[in-house]
């Protein structure tokens, strides 16, 4: 039986949740940076179902770059990590607080 | 056949992106970078099931290729060692759980309530997914490069502003990780 368009976004929902959860809960900035690549993944999980169950190859379009932007967005975001690791000497959010209040 | 496929990569793609956020044997990067490379294999899994094929490959060239070497080169290039655990915020903890918690519940009531006898929508979830039963959207490499680059209704411009993209973003990670910023 082919699985239907709930079920896809439902897991896709569950992506979501959990790079959030990541994002929120975590201290390591290389795995913030990863639950934002998992997150990114989710939505394409949803644009891809809602792309087939539409008869559209638009949402496949949109996919397509969206994955280009992420890549480049990971390229750029790691460098910003690596110079701010040999500016402090740490990858923990904890200690980058120079601009709280 | 297709469901219990469905079944397989749905559930490994969840597990492992809870080992990526919440493993509890081990907090070393390299840990969750490794099952962050199951869950994008998973999820290419899922797109060959929705007859993506072309974003299928893409997406283990790109992602489980290119993107999570890159993070394992600057664990590498960090050198983080195992960091004394620190002591976790358990209030914290749970109001981030809670607050995620609540939000995909969110989420998966309004999936639910589509087809609520009350509103009409499920009727048009069902038409559009009889619709799809007959159009089939397949994206092979093919049909995917005549949608991106059909002269009438292609997306031949933002193709070009992505290459520029990637250049910028070249550019940029090579100045930032310089050794002396100048």
């Amino acid at each position: 039986m082919e699985p239907t368009l709930d079920q896809y976004l439902l897991v896709s929902g569950a992506l979501f949740a959990i790079g959030l959860l990541g994002v929120i809960v975590r201290r390591n900035l290389l795995i913030i940076y990863m639950s934002l690549e998992l997150m990114l993944n989710a939505a394409n999980v949803a644009l891809v179902a809602m792309s087939r169950f539409n008869g559209n190859l638009d949402g496949q379009v949109m996919v397509f770059f969206i994955i280009t932007v992420a890549a480049a967005e990971v390229s750029v975001g790691l460098a910003l990590i690596i110079a701010l690791y040999r500016k402090r000497q740490t990858a923990e959010v904890e200690d980058l607080a120079t601009m709280k209040l | 056949m297709e469901g219990t496929l469905f079944n397989i990569f749905a559930g490994l793609a969840v597990l492992s992106a809870l080992l990526v956020v919440a493993n509890p044997l081990s907090r070393n990067p390299v840990t969750s970078a490794l099952f962050l490379v199951t869950t994008m294999i998973s999820i290419s899994g899922l797109f060959v099931l929705l007859g993506a094929y072309f974003l299928a490959a893409v997406q283990i060239l790109v992602y489980a290729g290119a993107v999570m070497v890159l993070f394992l080169f600057v664990i590498m290039l960090l050198d983080v060692q195992e960091v004394a655990r620190r002591k976790l915020n358990l209030v914290s903890l749970a109001m981030g759980f809670i607050a995620v918690g609540a939000l995909f519940l969110l989420y998966k009531s309004s999936l639910e309530s589509t087809y609520d006898e009350t509103t009409r929508h499920h009727e048009v979830v069902e038409t559009v997914q009889a619709e799809a039963k007959s159009a089939k959207a397949v994206g092979s490499t093919r049909a995917l490069g005549q949608a991106l680059f059909s002269k009438d209704k292609g997306f031949l411009l933002p193709f070009e502003i992505v290459s520029i993209l990637l250049l910028v973003a070249m550019v940029g990670a090579i100045l930032l990780s310089r050794k002396e910023p100048r």
